[in-house]
């Protein structure tokens, strides 16, 4: 067993509108030390299923089962208050827009303050010293004098920086990162990237990364879940997505991806269509209105929901496709195409 | 930040100066345009039977024939060192402030002003304590328990409270609770607080909860709405990821977020009731400023409703001074801008 297991994850919420399934059915496992990038667009069940890890939905009105496993004791069971003795120490989360996920009113170093404190039973004095020393680690230049700013007063990737030495300073094994670059400037963005895999070697935490972008992943995961409509669709280690995507979507990931070696002249390969309603979920494969291939599984993907089905070495594809078929379709079309670009 | 108090500070001189003009334009100078004579506005200061010489005399020491800017000057210079009135049989020496003598009782305008102050004073301030405690307690439990049965009663009697004027819910009141059960004291019950501090409480417990109620329920209101808009923010998420407990959460993060626009109301409505609860303290004649100021327009005595017009529209710019220096103290972000 891993060191976070989640096992048949489900996360739906009772609307008056029906029940939105925003994650349903995800398993996946993140190692000590290791990166698990969860890829996909808006509204994927990305988002909802890191807060349902660090237990943010319990006493709403979200309706969860499966299993959480997080160095072997399971939380999803367990109560709200040991979940949330939990929180913020042996798991954390870095937010998307570092703006608004932090208290206009109250000084960076307040906020350090209070998320040390508390989990240790320590003085003002000592937990401010921690702030400012987990603030020089994050990069932020003349700690001591800024720990006394507002989230304002600080630029978008220096509180970034003050966000990520938020969510470190109770020294978490567990790091969620939700987004953690798209609200940045690019050439911040690699500098966050840099800085997270720094203090991953240093801290040996586990780390989530949440992404729409597979740029981001790139550079840092280990593993990447691939997540359609509440799902996973492909799920692999970094060169099987890279390398060898077998699913149609992670193709249209990849063909979505700007890069800069290649000519202005050329297109973008966008996918075709929108994420799928969470609500009416398209039967069969969620995926078939937007997957150019639906004509190759004999009408089987509008009807049958695919299995997650194992190719090989804990590489897992979501389709009704053959695996010679994908692989034929992979080399012969798809790469020669995002490679002549 | 000090630019910022400078700032404020001119601000609410500039507003005084053009409260003061416009009061006095609309005590002294419209009546003229509208057809008035000097000889009309000074046939007010004499007694009935009096000849049009003496009228004019008057007009003439009052300087009602004077240009409008000398009169304003002088009325400015009444307030601020006072002013000299000769009747001809004497000269009256009016202190600074001066705001004119009484048509009726002959008194001068500003000790009276005075003496009621901390009738109406005490009246606010009870009330403002029991409205923001009860109505930010409600609103915020009741944002909390969106939908259920404590948020429906509570938000229907808030809407009871906002639209039920105060001197039906004061004779109601008064009808059970000082004529039916007698557990309070009627009407017109008064002792200052120096006096017997208990006594005080006791005789203003009634107009307290009576004025309170009506301010509480749009507290309530504002707290519910502003409480349900903080907690759907994301640093509301991130004080739980952090494990914060939830009570905490919501005070610490999510009401001090919501407080806000709640001291901005708080500062007028307080300003507004010191310079006067007019119907609350009308509903149990309180000898405050409220009831002062129906007493002067009744009487068309005119310097006195501009006494107590100018000391109320100052109450109101003190206040709002206050609110919006203590702003800079709430809100980090206003000392930058």
């Amino acid at each position: 067993m891993s060191f976070l297991d989640v096992k048949d994850l489900k996360i739906h919420f009772p609307t008056d509108d029906g029940l939105v399934k925003s994650v349903d059915g995800l398993s996946f496992g993140v190692e000590r030390g290791k990166t698990l990038g969860i890829v996909g667009e808006s509204g994927s069940g990305k988002s909802v299923t890191s807060l349902g890890v660090l237990g943010l939905h319990k006493g709403g009105r979200a309706r969860i089962s499966g299993e959480i496993w997080l160095d072997g004791e399971e939380l999803n069971g367990a109560s709200a208050e040991h979940v949330r003795g939990l929180r913020g120490k042996k798991m954390a989360m870095i937010f998307q827009d570092p703006l608004s996920s932090m208290h206009p009113y109250y000084t960076v170093g307040h906020q350090i303050i209070e998320a040390y404190r508390i989990h240790h039973d320590v003085s003002k004095q000592v937990a401010r010293k921690h702030a400012i020393d987990m603030l020089g680690r994050v990069g932020i230049p003349e700690p001591a004098g800024r720990v006394d700013s507002y989230p304002h007063e600080f630029s978008g990737g220096m509180r970034q920086r003050a966000m990520i030495a938020m969510a470190l300073s109770c020294d978490p094994e567990l790091l969620i990162a939700d987004e953690p670059t798209t609200a940045l400037d690019v050439t911040v963005q690699a500098q966050i990237l840099d800085l997270m895999r720094d203090l991953q070697r240093e801290f040996n935490s586990a780390l989530i990364i949440i992404t729409h972008d597979l740029g981001v992943v790139a550079e840092l995961s280990d593993d990447i879940l691939v997540m359609y409509g509440g799902r996973c669709v492909e799920y692999g280690s970094a060169e099987d997505i890279f390398y060898r995507p077998e699913h149609p979507y992670t193709w249209g990931l990849l063909g979505s991806m700007p890069r800069l070696d290649r000519e202005p002249t050329e297109r973008l390969m966008p996918i075709k269509g929108s994420p799928p309603s969470l609500i009416n979920v398209p039967s069969g494969c969620a995926f078939h209105p937007r997957c150019p291939y639906t004509d190759r599984t004999d009408g089987r993907s509008q009807t049958e929901e695919p299995k997650l089905a194992e190719t090989e070495g804990g590489h897992l594809v979501r389709c009704h496709m053959g695996r010679s078929e994908r692989q034929q379709l992979w080399e012969n079309e798809i790469k020669p195409m995002l490679e002549s670009q | 930040m000090v630019t910022y108090i400078i700032r404020r500070l001119i601000g609410a001189i500039a507003m005084l100066i053009v409260i003061s003009m416009v009061t006095f334009g609309i005590f002294y100078v419209v009546p003229q345009w509208a057809g008035a004579t000097p000889e009309a506005l000074a046939s007010r200061y004499v007694g009935r039977a009096a000849t049009p010489e003496t009228v004019h005399l008057v007009a003439e020491r009052l300087g009602f024939y004077d240009p409008v800017v000398v009169q304003y000057g002088r009325f400015l210079k009444g307030i601020f060192v006072g002013a000299e009135y000769d009747y001809g049989a004497g000269v009256e020496q009016c202190p600074a402030p001066c705001f004119g003598y009484s048509f009726i009782s002959g008194q001068p305008v500003w000790p009276d002003l005075v003496d009621r102050m901390p009738v109406t004073f005490s009246l606010a301030l009870g009330a403002a304590l029991i409205w923001v405690v009860a109505g930010v307690s409600v609103g915020v439990i009741s944002a909390l328990r969106r939908g259920s049965l404590f948020d429906r009663i509570s938000m229907g009697t808030a809407l009871a409270g906002v639209s039920l004027p105060i001197f039906f819910t004061g004779m109601i009141s008064l009808v059970v609770f000082s004529y039916g059960l007698g557990w309070t004291p009627p009407g017109g019950a008064w002792t200052d607080f120096t006096v017997n501090p208990a006594q005080w409480a006791y005789n203003l417990l009634l107009p307290w909860i009576t004025l309170a109620f009506l301010f509480a329920a749009g507290y309530a209101r504002l707290t519910r709405a502003g409480m349900l808009e903080t907690m759907g923010e994301d640093y509301i998420r991130t004080a739980r990821a952090k494990g914060l407990r939830e009570n905490r959460v919501v005070v610490k993060h999510g009401l001090r977020a919501a407080l806000t626009p709640i001291l901005t109301l708080f500062g007028i409505d307080f300003g507004l009731l010191i310079g006067g609860a007019v119907l609350t303290e009308t509903t149990y004649t309180l000898p405050g400023l409220g009831q002062y100021s129906i007493l002067a327009i009744r009487n068309q005595d005119l310097p006195q409703v501009m006494g107590v017009t100018l000391v109320a529209a100052g109450f109101v710019v003190v206040a709002s001074l206050i609110v919006d220096l203590l702003y800079a103290v709430v809100d980090p972000r206003v000392r930058l801008s």
